[in-house]
């Protein structure tokens, strides 16, 4: 049985507004490149034509020589150290097969040189003044390709480590068996197979990735950049340039979007480098048509997935077999195919022989790295297209076979200390799950039972209704380390420090709710600060769906001890004992209706009677990593003449625990679904034949504008998981996982045919409808 | 060249290279509301009022500016002195509009145009209205429901 809540908020739980909300709709200077310093320099990267060459010669001496060039940096004098850009924990668990300038081209829109000149016009003019000759080699534009006898070898470099296999072109692999599935599908009644391949997609933030560097008065490098990841930014600086730690200050100030391609370190390093060359700031601004050609992908993927089940429908064995193509070099692409598995299996935890193993592998195409979603929303693609089809060939409604198989409170899955990031993970067993709680709504609202398998026809459209049921995680278990600082002014105020990365998705006003609810004040009195490497402590960052549950957990613990230290103060106050004291509206209360404000309280302890600061720095670290499940329904009308599919309705039920706040919780719904609708439907990165992005501008690339919105219904449900924050568990990935798979099955429930490749395009619909009816 | 702009009520003369956009202009002058998110008209991130219609300061030259009125973001609150938000920028905190907060400034300047020209629009028509402005972390849901609800009670205070 689930816990249920038990304790009544009053700040959380509340829409309250963002706490850099004004400051943001009023449009104030808080983004990197806001700010003005004199005597700046523009830096601008020359990127390869090729997708695969060596560098046999560069000269930059004209470059040089052009007046109003500072500084022009290539692989001839710049460090050769190898590094992984991913912005992960330490010891990273990607390869380290990235210099800052190689003499080996690996994609169209690699490093080659940069130069930093006093102005962009003349930092661009510099670019066409450097002299580069090439050796081309053959380029590898397919995970077949790479995966070819004889392929060439996009990695012969002696000097990087951590690949799997480098002569195989694989960067990573993983194999895990629970069980025997061979000998699971030989006693399952009845199995299905399906293989579905994912397309090259982006973030496109709206703001590209932004870097401004300085030294400050006493020459320590500043590093005020759109990351996600400070703390990592800062370590992976300091490695690569060979600089100590404590010389780099980095500064994350407000953040236009992320999603996960921020968790890289892109152009830190090379800003930082010009700044500590020429004593100079530096600002590093990607323009659009980088972002797309140089900055991170999502890994395409192609997986196979095989299930068994039982004549009952209970599921016997599962197998996935993933293809991952991690690009030119292998940010993340051990933790996202792990990911593939570890995210997805575990909702099935009837299957006794679970067999997941894959590999991610290297072609001479676009870099991929974190994207929201992490790899779970390519391995749900196939789970539960292939579990759309079990059901159908089980002659069981679709919502009760995963009624049937589902995860519930109380259980485990040995998938969970079977699979880690990059290492094993963590045994855990569910403390809080209301999926059925999730099908049942969600059935009702998108009106299941009235409306599936109808095919109302409306002239050529054609109607039909989809489902799929997801999870992700809540941070990553005994990994993920979050900490915060509180300390008290003597105007009953806090200031609230983290180094937790709100990066557009609400999370200082959640943290701030969180202590604001233990320390008995409005929002208002908690100034929430984020981040700064010098002035918070650490956190890994934004991703993995970590901060509220990890971060949050840290914020809460500074809360109660602070709490405690006022109490204290107050029961000296009030000549009373601690346990008869409360904090409310401001003030401590004793139980005979006594109160001092919370401003006294500070200033006593600031100014009176043995004297000290009230505050605290607590961390966190979880033992767990709780899953949100959601719900995930579609009707969509397939038009048969053109292939063109449109979503009527779209409903959503999610289990994230206590809402800590309901229209940013609901925002970060609402925003994984567009960005998974758009992946399903209009987003994908298209190659010439020679690996060039073709379509690197946001006319050619379509995401989602507010016209192609469908109705977005989102039910949040009252959930309670107790190792959280005031109940709390993630809510920031899990949408973007749902869209492709409950889409591709309402196809099939519209017109019959299974789309086993994205995005959904007209094309493709109609092509797949075409060669069905023949 | 010269140019003279009025910028948020403020009238300036500026120096301005040719081919720099009026985008560049108004960041270089420290309207820093005006944000970059494409400069090629995608994405509507530095949409401003020119005169009186929302245009995308990245496909302006700044010189074809010359002699026009320019209200960025920064020019909506506090018209009135009292330095009150506008309605839209009002409602968009309020209902959860803002996410990120770097597509919010184009978006809003869009909605107050289209409000300005259509108190009432319906909800096809505050999509259309703002269906020059790319947002990547909300899903529209919110902002449409900020807009329709702004539009509300910018008729009714012009009612009063």
């Amino acid at each position: 049985m689930c816990e249920q809540r038990k304790q009544e908020f009053t700040i959380v739980g509340r829409s309250e507004r963002k706490v850099d909300g004004i400051a943001l709709v009023t449009g104030k200077p808080k983004f990197v490149a806001d700010i003005d310093l004199s005597n700046m320099l523009y830096v601008k990267i020359l990127h390869s034509p090729y997708a695969h060459a060596r560098i046999t010669e560069i000269n930059t001496s004209r470059a040089e020589a052009l007046p109003g060039v500072m500084c022009v940096l290539c692989s001839k004098n710049t460090p050769s150290t190898r590094y992984t850009t991913a912005g992960q924990g330490y010891p990273e668990p990607s390869p380290y097969d990235t210099r800052m300038f190689d003499t080996k081209v690996r994609f169209v829109g690699d490093r080659v040189a940069a130069v930093a000149a006093e102005t962009e016009e003349i930092a661009l003019q510099a670019l066409k003044e450097i002299e580069v000759h090439y050796e081309e080699l053959s380029p590898v534009l397919s995970v077949d390709a790479a995966t070819a006898l004889e392929a060439p070898i996009i990695h012969d470099e002696k000097d990087a480590t951590g690949i799997f296999d480098p002569v195989r072109n694989i960067s990573a692999k993983i194999d895990i068996n629970v069980g025997d599935v061979k000998q699971g599908f030989a006693e399952s009644d009845s199995t299905v197979e399906t293989t579905c391949e994912t397309q090259y997609a982006q973030h496109t933030p709206i703001e590209p990735h932004v870097v401004l560097s300085y030294l400050d008065e006493d020459g320590r490098l500043v590093l005020r950049t759109s990351t996600q990841v400070p703390f990592h930014t800062r370590r992976i600086v300091s490695y690569v340039l060979g600089i100590p730690l404590h010389r780099i200050r980095v500064i994350k100030p407000r953040i236009g979007g992320a999603f996960g391609t921020k968790q890289e370190i892109l152009l830190e390093d090379l800003a930082g480098l010009v700044t500590l060359r020429t004593g100079r700031p530096a600002l590093i601004e990607f323009t659009r048509q980088e972002e797309f050609v140089s900055a991170r992908t999502r890994h395409p993927m192609r997986i196979r997935v095989k299930l068994g089940a039982k004549k009952n429908g209970i599921l016997h064995a599962i197998e996935m077999e993933a293809l991952s193509n991690t690009g030119a070099y292998g940010a993340h692409s051990l933790t996202v195919l792990s990911n593939v598995g570890s995210k997805t299996l575990p909702i099935y935890n009837k299957a006794r022989n679970v067999r997941f193993s894959g590999k991610a592998v290297y072609t001479n195409l676009p870099v991929a790295g974190a994207y929201r979603g992490y790899g779970a929303p390519q391995g749900y693609y196939p789970l539960e297209v292939a579990m759309d089809e079990l059901a159908g060939k089980l002659g069981l409604d679709p919502i009760e076979l995963r009624r049937r198989n589902h995860i519930r409170c109380g259980e485990s899955s040995p998938i969970f200390e079977e699979i880690g990031e990059g290492r094993e993970g963590v045994a855990q067993t569910i403390n809080s799950c209301e999926l059925e709680r999730c099908l049942e709504i969600g059935a009702r609202r998108i009106g299941w039972a009235k409306k599936r398998g109808l095919r109302t026809r409306n002239g050529p459209w054609i109607h039909g209704l989809g489902m799929s049921i997801h999870m992700q995680g809540s941070g990553i278990a005994q990994v993920d380390m979050g900490a915060a600082t509180i300390k008290m002014n003597e105007d009953g105020s806090f200031n609230l420090l983290v180094g937790a990365t709100d990066l557009g998705t609400g999370s200082d006003t959640i943290l701030g709710q969180i202590a604001a609810e233990v320390l008995g004040v409005p929002l208002s009195k908690v100034i929430v600060y984020s981040s700064d490497t010098d002035f918070t402590p650490f956190d890994v960052g934004a991703y993995a769906s970590s901060t509220t549950y990890v971060s949050g957990t840290a914020v809460k613990r500074a809360a109660e001890e602070v709490r405690g230290q006022i109490v204290g103060v107050a029961a000296a106050m009030l000549e009373s004992g601690m346990t008869n004291l409360t904090i409310k509206d401001e003030q401590v209360i004793s139980i005979d209706g006594r109160s001092v404000t919370l401003a006294e309280v500070c200033q006593r302890a600031m100014y009176q009677v043995d004297q000290f600061q009230i505050g605290a720095t607590e961390s966190c670290v979880q033992d767990q990593s709780p899953p949100p499940f959601m719900s995930s329904f579609a009707e969509v009308a397939v038009d048969t003449e053109t292939g063109v599919v449109k979503i009527v309705d779209y409903v959503a039920v999610v289990d994230c625990g206590t809402v800590i706040n309901p229209k940013m919780a609901q925002g970060q719904i609402e925003g994984a679904l567009a960005n998974g609708i758009g992946y399903a439907l209009t987003e994908v990165m298209l190659f010439s034949s020679t690996g060039r992005v073709q379509n690197a501008t946001l006319f050619d690339y379509k995401i989602l504008g507010a016209l192609d919105i469908p109705p977005i219904d989102i039910t949040l449900l009252d959930s309670y998981e107790p190792t959280g924050p005031m109940g709390a568990k993630s809510v920031a990935e899990i949408g973007i996982n749902a869209p492709i798979p409950t889409i591709a099955n309402a196809i099939y429930d519209a017109v019959g045919v299974r789309l086993t490749k994205t995005p959904f395009t007209p094309e493709r619909v109609l092509s797949a409808i075409r060669s069905h009816s023949v | 060249m010269k140019i003279e702009l009025i910028v948020n009520g403020k009238q300036q003369e500026l120096d301005s290279a040719p081919g720099e956009t009026l985008l560049h202009l108004l960041r270089r002058i420290g309207y820093k509301g005006v944000k970059k998110g494409c400069e090629s008209g995608d994405c509507g991130a530095c949409a401003v009022l020119l005169d009186d219609r929302v245009v995308n300061s990245c496909l302006v030259l700044a010189a074809k500016a010359d002699g026009h009125r320019v209200t960025t973001v920064e020019g909506l609150a506090g018209q009135d002195k009292t330095g009150e938000l506008h309605p839209v920028q009002e409602a968009f905190l309020e209902h959860g509009a803002v996410q990120c907060g770097y597509c919010s400034p184009g978006m809003i300047i869009a909605a107050v145009d289209l409000l300005a020209h259509n108190p009432n629009p319906s909800d096809q028509e505050i999509k259309e209205g703002i269906s020059g402005n790319l947002c990547r972390c909300t899903g529209y849901v919110k902002q449409i429901e900020a807009i329709r609800i702004a539009a509300e009670k910018m008729r009714k205070s012009a009612d009063v």
